[in-house]
């Protein structure tokens, strides 16, 4: 067994070598071309978009849902596996809890982005009426925003106290800040108590909060009278879509923060081992829900719902459909089956194949039904039949997804991404385990 | 025994307050009525007038009964509450499809007087085919005035809200543009002001200076960049005893406009009874399946008086708003 100073020496937050500063800058750079893209948005309209009358949300939208799905990873990894007592959790909670506050934040400034008007966003508390979906969003969001934030602090504070202790001499600056948001750890009793408490609360909020976001967003679709949205499957459908986005999303950051940081002691190949049998859960989930929702409906498609599931299968978005389908979902259900295939790097081009899949499903799940309405399109230009993003749209979205990386990487360099105190209980634990069986 | 006295006494108790009760409101009703009665008696002049019955019979009526009816006054239109309503009215449009040979008037009324300068015209008229051996036809389609308005019920912040007189209209100064109305809309009725809305001599007389206060009464004066129009059933017309510009505008005599209440519609030319005219010839409402409840009803295109083939020649796939040269 280590002992606590080098268990401290491995996990207390490093500088960024070369490498993580190409890194950070590179994300930085990417930001401010897309809130240069967006502050011409903001000044032109949105008409720098190519969403038009018929194609009316776009790549804003199904961004969004993106990120709204890659939140659910802290409901489902972190509470979840700490309601059931899966104890070889310890070591991924806190990139799961990372990654899903990040991805929370990011939805909520995504949502503001496809809004055409901004300036009037307190309109949405002003006037706000509570049958419409978006005002549950707006609900939803901030409380998912706060509690994903209180499940990543509470059970930090630990830590923090922790380096404070350790980077005294070091870096007084840091000390001083880890001291003060550590709020006077101790570690007595009854702050254990305390802090025991809250977790176990938060836990079981996040569960049925993370639930009612991924509906809600559902139900942004669902509840209006389009072919391919207008689904009681809906709900369902994408709550397990957000739990194959969400773990794709932790696989693939955790094997980079593994490889950075060295973390091969800590994060093993057990724990890939766990999550791709997490992972094929996922899919194979998502998967029957995707056949309830394409598959069977064939039987008794309507017109216009058969045109829709055509394009989908055999028309204009068929090689995005099967490549999203069979490469992000099938193939990586069918290979997790295997335990060779459940080592770190496999998992990581899985976990990217799945992540890619999860953005580009929620663009197909937007863009062909807004262009199948009930009337046909007629009088406006012939470019408005389709939707392709424009270079604006793009490098906006890019932005966005650079700032929740950025997010990521920032927490990543400033916090333990695997509990100090934590590990170092258990690995006592072992040792006392060990001496009583000896 | 003792108990079932008390009871007794009990219920004499309540029968008697209630009766009491009735007693006392009875009283006051009578005495209303008697005073009513008795103050007409009093107030008869003897002056007789000749009136006629809806079914044409000649009656005579003291001339102090007739009372000035409560109709709609020119004040009434124009002192209303915008998101109440005109008063006593229900605003409903049909369709005559077996008139319109795509003209295209109407459009043009309606993006000359709503200054619609985008891509996409409020009012459409769609070249209709339902299936290769059914018959094509042409549909003109507005705002449906929904009574059961999807994109209301969407709408996060109550810019577009539906009035008791039947329109279903947008506030442009509230409108967040989150298009959710859109996505909502079965329809596809509703429209977007992409960028700054190019206006013509409206942009212009903004650009010099004069203020021109957006009303959800009259949609398009002036569009505002980042918000959705759509068909108004033009209640600035409405206000001045005019009818909608694309029910005056159509050469054909399609469009019929009226009030439910009223249970009349009129084209400009002639004045029918609604519920005679939707049952003497079959009046539907598109996709009545969704439970939308639509005001405006459509007369489907038989015994048409005017060839198909004669609107091929204005129809423009691509275009539905005339651009200045």
């Amino acid at each position: 067994m280590k002992n606590y100073d080098t268990l401290l020496n491995d996990l207390a937050p490093k500088k960024f070598g070369k490498l993580g500063v190409i890194w950070t800058s590179s994300l930085l750079v990417i930001i401010i071309i897309g809130i240069i893209a967006y502050i011409d948005q903001l000044i032109k309209g949105q008409v720098v978009t190519n969403m038009r009358d018929y194609a009316l949300w776009g790549i804003y939208i199904s961004n969004f849902v993106f990120f709204v799905a890659t939140s659910f990873v802290g409901s489902v990894t972190v509470a979840v596996l700490r309601l059931t007592n899966n104890n070889w959790r310890t070591p991924i909670v806190r990139i799961a809890e990372i990654i899903s506050l990040a991805a929370i934040v990011m939805a909520g400034i995504t949502i503001m982005i496809d809004m055409a008007r901004p300036d009037r966003l307190l309109n949405l508390f002003i006037h706000a009426r509570l049958q419409s979906p978006i005002t549950w969003d707006v609900i939803i969001i901030p409380t998912s925003i706060a509690v994903s934030f209180l499940l990543l602090y509470f059970p930090l504070i630990p830590d923090l106290a922790i380096l404070k202790k350790h980077y005294k001499d070091e870096s007084p600056f840091l000390s001083k800040w880890y001291g003060k948001l550590s709020l006077n750890w101790t570690g007595s009793k009854m702050q254990k108590a305390i802090q025991t408490k809250s977790i176990q609360i938060i836990a079981l909020m996040i569960i049925p909060i993370g639930l009612i976001l991924q509906t809600i967003d559902a139900w942004l679709f669902s509840t209006t009278y389009r072919i391919g949205w207008d689904s009681t499957n809906m709900g369902a459908y994408f709550i397990s879509g957000a739990f194959v986005a969400g773990v794709g999303a932790l696989v693939t950051v955790i094997y980079v923060i593994r490889k950075v940081y060295k973390l091969e002691n800590y994060i093993t190949e057990l724990h890939f081992d766990k999550l791709g049998k997490f992972l094929v859960l996922a899919c194979l989930t998502y998967l029957y829900f995707n056949i309830n929702e394409y598959l069977i409906p064939v039987f008794t498609a309507k017109k216009g719902e058969l045109t829709h599931l055509d394009e989908l299968f055999t028309g204009h978005y068929s090689i995005l459909f099967w490549l999203v389908i069979v490469g992000g979902l099938i193939i990586p259900s069918i290979v997790l089956m295997f335990k060779n295939f459940r080592k770190p790097l496999p998992m990581f081009i899985i976990g990217l194949a799945v992540v890619i899949g999860s953005w580009w499903k929620r663009y197909l799940i937007v863009t062909p039904t807004l262009l199948h309405p009930f009337m046909p399109i007629q009088g406006v230009p012939e470019s408005w039949h389709h939707y392709f993003p424009s270079i604006h749209e793009w490098l906006i979205t890019l932005a966005t997804l650079a700032m929740a990386l950025l997010i990521i990487t920032i927490l990543v360099r400033y916090l333990p991404v695997i509990p100090i105190q934590r590990t170092a209980d258990e690995q006592e634990m072992l040792k006392n385990d060990k001496n009583t069986k000896s | 025994m003792k108990n079932k006295e008390t009871t007794s006494r009990r219920k004499f108790l309540d029968k008697g307050l209630k009766m009491g009760l009735i007693t006392a409101i009875g009283g006051i009703g009578l005495t209303k009525l008697a005073s009513k009665l008795s103050a007409q008696s009093e107030e008869s002049s003897n002056h007789k007038m000749e009136l006629m019955t809806t079914d044409g019979t000649i009656i005579q009526v003291d001339s102090s009964e007739v009372e000035e009816m409560d109709h709609h006054t020119k004040e009434d239109h124009l002192n209303h509450n915008v998101r109440e309503g005109i008063p006593n009215r229900k605003f409903v449009m049909v369709i005559d499809l077996a008139k319109c040979k795509n003209a295209l008037k109407c459009q043009v009324a309606c993006n000359k007087h709503h200054y619609i300068t985008g891509d996409n015209a409020w009012l459409k008229v769609y070249k209709m085919q339902e299936s290769k051996d059914t018959a094509p036809y042409w549909m003109p389609t507005t705002c449906m005035h929904c009574d059961k308005p999807a994109c209301v019920t969407v709408c996060p912040v109550d810019a577009t809200f539906k009035r008791k007189d039947g329109l279903v209209l947008i506030d442009n100064e509230r409108c967040i543009g989150c298009r959710f109305c859109m996505a909502a809309c079965p329809y596809a009725t509703r429209v977007f002001n992409w960028s700054e809305p190019n206006q013509g001599e409206i942009t212009l007389a903004m650009d010099m200076g004069e203020e021109i206060h957006s009303t959800p009464e009259h949609a398009g004066l002036p569009s505002i960049k980042g918000t959705v129009d759509k068909c108004d059933f033009c209640p600035h017309s409405i206000q001045n005893g005019e009818l909608p510009h694309c029910v005056t505008a159509c050469p054909n005599g399609v469009f019929y406009f009226g009030d439910k209440y009223e249970d009349t519609v009129t084209n400009g030319d002639e004045t029918l009874r609604l519920s005679k005219l939707l049952n003497d010839k079959s009046g539907y409402r598109l996709m009545e399946g969704l439970g939308t409840d639509p005001s405006v009803y459509y007369l489907p295109p038989v015994d048409r008086l005017v060839n198909f083939e004669d609107g091929l020649e204005h129809f423009t796939e691509f275009q539905s708003v005339e651009k200045p040269e």
